[in-house]
This record gives C-alpha cells, structure tokens and sequence, in this order.
C-alpha cells in the first residue's frame, strides 16, 4: 500500500533505544539523548513535556510534568478519574496552554504548532456523533485531506485515493456512505482514526479511545493501533483507564495522578507504581512477558 | 398568477424573498448543528435595538442595525471563546439586553412606532431597487464565503477541538460566521421582520435534515428549502392578502409538518414491512417444524 512508504520505518534497535531511554529522556537539554549516543533533534522529538503545570479555577490538575514521548513508542498515559489525563493530551495538542512551563510538539511550542498534518487526534467522543449529524462516513475522513485555507478548494471534486486507502486500514470502507449518526461507537472511533491516518501523521495522540466499545470492539481496535505501530511506525499516544489492555499493547507507559506518578517501559510498571497511582493496592500479574514488553 | 408579478413592488418582494430565503438558512446549518440557533434570535434582536437607536437618532437603520449585530456577533463569539461565559447564557443575556434597550428607546421616544412595526413583522412590499443591490451584494459575499470556508466550517461544525488540531483557525471562522450571520439577519429583517427571521435560518435546515443526508447537501437543500417557501409564503400572502412575514414562517412549519409525518410514515411502513419478513420467515420455520405430516418440497422453497 502506498501509504507504507510515506512512513519512516523505526528499526527494531531504535525501538529498543528509544526504550531505554524513554525514563531518562526527561532532562532540560535540547537534545534527547540515548545511552547508546543516539540522539534525537528536538524536532523529532513528539511531545516533551517541560516543567508544565495547569490549573482549572486555581485548582491544579497538571503539576510539575517532565517527560517526553520519542518517535515510535507506543506511549499509555494511565491514571484514574480526575487524574489531569484528558488536560494533558489537550496541552500536548495546544488546545490548552500551560500555566507554565511548557510543551513542545516536534520542538516546537503546541500553542504556535503549525506542522498539523505530522499530527493525528482521536478523542474521546466528538459532540456531532452524539446529534443528527447528516455528513457521510467519507465526508468525515475526507477532513484528514484538509491541509490549510485553499480558497478555491471547492473547485477541486477529485476523489482522494488517501481517504479509501485510510478507510480500508481502519476497517470501515463498506460503511463510506453511512450516515455518521448510525454508526456504532466503535465505527465511530474506526471512522475518526481512519479520519487521522488520511494525513499519514508521524503522531496519533488517542483519548481513551475504547471507551463505551465492546470487548469483541476493543480488541479489533488495539489489534489495528499496533499494527499502525509496528507496521507504518506511528508514534502512539494513548489515554487509558484500562491498565489490562494497556500493558498488552504499549511499549512505554506514563502514569499521572495529576504528577507524574510512573514513566517508564510497560515491563518495568510494578505494582508499587499502580498502587501509588490509584491509592489503594494493586497487584500485576504479567502473563506473558515476552508480549507485554516489545 | 400572472397578475401578482404586475406590481414592480411584487416582483421586487419575490426577487428579495428569493435572496433571503437561499442565504439565511445556509448559515442555519452549521447553527443547528451545534446547538447554537438561538444566535439567530439573539442577533435579530440586537438588530432591533439598532433600528430603535436608528430611529432615535433619525440615522440610516439598516447600517445602524448591521454595527449592532456585528458588534454583538464578535462579543458573544469572544465571551464564548475565552469560556467567560456559557454559550447559551452568552446568547441569553445579548437577547434580553437588546430587547430591554429596545423598550428603553422606544419608551423615550414616541413616534416611531409604526416604523418600528415594519422592522418588527417585516415589510417586504416596501423594499427598493437599492435595497435590492444590497440584498444581492451580501448574498454574494455569503455564497463566495461558503464556497471557500466550506470544508472548514464544516470541520468545525463536527468538533471544533478537531478542526483545530488539523489546522483549521477556529476562532477567525467562528467570527466571520456570526458577522455575516449578523449581516445576513440585518437583510432579512425587510422580507420576515426580526420577530420571525430566526425562524427562515432555522425552519428549512430542519426539514432538510429531515429529508436528505450528506453535509453538502443538506446545506443546498436547506438553501433550496428556503427559497421555495419564501416564494411560497410571499405568494399567498399576496392572494390571501396576509402578513407576509408570517405567511413565509407558516409555509415553512407546514412543510417541516408534513416532512416530519412523511418520516414518521416511512418508519412504520419499514417496521411493517420489516415485521412482515419476519412473520414470513417464522411461518417457514413453523412449516419446516411439521415438515413430518406436510410438503417437503414446500418446506425448502419456504427457506430459499
């Protein structure tokens, strides 16, 4: 498929840098640096987090967040209700801005981003597919081909080969012509990851993205999430409750209860960072680790 | 009917009706959609207390009433934008603050009420050549603006936090929307009056809702929509010899009427037909069940 070459590959022993050092990735330095003397431009460098705190009515829900996501993890942010999760994403996307400090989206400040087409966003739910919204599934996914002010983009009626390529990854291509009303939750989210992949991002930051979809729902979307990162090398940010699904999948994990209680490989998460998470104890049994950490 | 386009003030009227009908309920789409049609209502308002400030300073009303709008416009958008207020609170304390200033200037001045009455119901009979080419300047300033913001509206309309991850300048939009939305009211007022221009950018986006799908389309439709029962209400106004601003919003809520029991209709031939199949299918499956004593062949034609 044409859209796997547009992506550049992450090899296997970058992955394993970027791993290794994801924990100590969190200094003040311009560059980030690996053990191993790879280092990253600060424009390759997804998000970094830089001593960020926000607050809603004086109440803080981001205190102190050093930390950043390196191109082609595949990064869980895990914390409970109220945790600051969801204020994160959105400072990480400049639809908030810090209170201090700051947060860099490929080195640039999110606020003044202007590279969107590198970024994909999926939320949590978007207020139209809760109304009688009368676009298409394929008006919807055709946004991702959006790439700034054209004024006369109207004139341009050509059907992008993007959009079906992104709607066949995503598994939604017999529902191109459906209203995006009737669709199932889980539709809904194919629909808005199909709608990120048109733009062939380097980043797909997710906002709990399971959310209301069932078990059979779920595990066909994070089967589709890890190919997009194993395959195309898309950097992967999700935002989770769901802490099973979560050490399944990702490679690093950030665990945030407003601080940042936990960053890391998924395989070096133990039950003391869990329980200091959620505040009372929890215990992780890890199946098969082989799996849980790639 | 030839006789009703005799009057060089008829033809005027349905050439005005025909302009307002097509550009209001464009913009009514991306409001219903979000939830925000009580901006048309608001904004009518403050072109209200325009025209009353207007007439209390014997100043041109239609530019008065265009600064109001648009003043109010980028007010409510900004009070909205920096979450200073709820969007419909914002909308709330614009509409009841117009209309008291209305009152206001209406209580200090006597006079001008029946001017003010034409503005309130509309008095599409009276518009002249020049508010003619005002009408169409705007309506072409609306469509070219449609044309090159379409995709971005629409983009915002689906979830604003979206659109502005993919680029899209979300605040710069949302205002120029509500200042020609604000303009576009300010036009309509001469064809429905204020009391009832809310209605023309509402009514047809719901019955276009109601009868098409695809975002495209359902803003041609509402435009399409609009114009005919403009036309319509204009032209039984004329015969029936009523207000026209009312007859235009009772065409409209007659055809959402019918459009609403035609869906209604649609669904509960559906489920009968739908029930039917069923039935159908259970017969077959009882057949089969005594399949033993009966028609074997039968049976299998039954399941085919």
């Amino acid at each position: 498929m044409p859209i796997l070459e547009q992506v550049n590959p992450v090899s296997d022993s970058d992955l394993t840098n970027i791993q290794k050092t994801s924990s100590i990735n969190d200094t003040k330095s311009h560059n980030i640096a690996s053990h191993s003397g790879v280092s990253l431009r600060p424009d390759q460098v997804p998000i970094r987090f830089d001593e960020t705190w926000f607050s809603y009515n004086s109440e803080p829900v981001v205190k102190d967040i050093n930390f950043s996501i390196t191109p082609g993890e595949f990064a869980a942010i895990l914390g409970p209700n109220g945790s600051g999760k969801t204020t994160l994403m959105k400072l990480a996307l400049g639809l908030l801005k810090p209170e201090s400090g700051q947060v860099l989206l490929f080195g640039e400040p999110a606020e003044s981003f202007t590279d969107w087409y590198r970024v994909g966003y999926v939320p949590q739910r978007t207020q139209a597919t809760e109304s009688r919204f009368p676009a298409s599934v394929r008006e919807i996914v055709n946004f991702g081909s959006y790439s700034g002010f054209r004024p006369f983009g109207f004139l341009d009626r050509g059907r992008s080969t993007r959009v079906d390529e992104a709607m066949e990854m995503a598994g939604i291509e017999q529902l191109a012509d459906h209203r995006v009303s009737d669709l199932s939750v889980g539709q809904q989210q194919r629909m808005l990851i199909a709608r990120s992949l048109v733009r062939r991002p380097d980043l797909l930051v997710m906002d709990e993205p399971v959310a209301g979809v069932d078990a059979a729902g779920e595990e066909q979307f994070h089967s589709m999430v890890r190919r997009l990162n194993r395959d195309l090398g898309i950097t992967i940010v999700m935002v989770s409750h769901d802490i099973g699904a979560v050490i399944q999948e990702a490679t690093t994990c950030a665990c945030i209860n407003r601080d940042i209680v936990f960053h890391g490989p998924v395989h070096q998460l133990d039950a003391q960072a869990l329980s200091g998470l959620y505040g009372f104890p929890v215990d992780v049994l890890m199946h098969d680790p082989e799996h849980t950490h790639r | 009917m030839a006789e009703i386009f005799q009057y060089e003030f008829m033809n005027r009227a349905i050439i005005a009706s025909v302009l307002v009908g097509a550009t209001a309920p464009a913009f009514g789409v991306f409001f219903v959609l979000r939830r925000l049609s009580l901006i048309a209502d608001t904004l009518s308002h403050v072109a209200l207390a325009g025209v009353a400030i207007a007439l209390l300073t014997k100043t041109f009303a239609p530019v008065i009433a265009l600064f109001a709008t648009t003043a109010a416009a980028v007010s409510i958008e900004e009070l909205r934008m920096r979450r200073l207020l709820p969007g419909d609170a914002a909308l709330a304390v614009f509409l009841y603050g117009a209309l008291a200033v209305a009152v206001v200037l209406i209580s200090i001045a006597d006079g001008f009420n029946s001017t003010l009455f034409s503005y309130l119901f509309g008095s599409v009979l009276t518009v002249t050549q020049t508010d003619l080419w005002w009408m169409a300047t705007l309506a072409a300033v609306i469509v070219l603006f449609m044309l090159m913001f379409g995709s971005e509206l629409a983009q915002i309309t689906f979830d604003p936090d979206l659109a502005r991850v993919n680029g899209v300048r979300v605040h710069l939009l949302n205002l120029g929307l509500a200042v020609l939305t604000g303009a576009t009211i300010t036009v309509s007022m001469r064809v429905v009056g204020v009391l009832l221009v809310g209605a023309l950018i509402v009514i047809p986006v719901l019955i276009s809702l109601r009868i098409t799908s695809g975002l495209n389309r359902t803003v041609i439709t509402s435009s399409v929509i609009g114009v005919v029962v403009a036309v319509v209400g204009m032209v039984i106004a004329y015969y029936a010899d009523i207000a026209p601003g009312g007859s235009v919003v009772l065409t409209a809520i007659s055809l959402l009427v019918v459009a609403e029991m035609g869906a209604v209709v649609l669904r509960m031939s559906r489920r009968n037909s739908r029930c039917s199949v069923l039935n159908d299918h259970a017969h077959a499956h009882e057949s089969h069940a005594h399949g033993a004593d009966g028609d074997g062949d039968q049976d299998l034609h039954s399941h085919r």
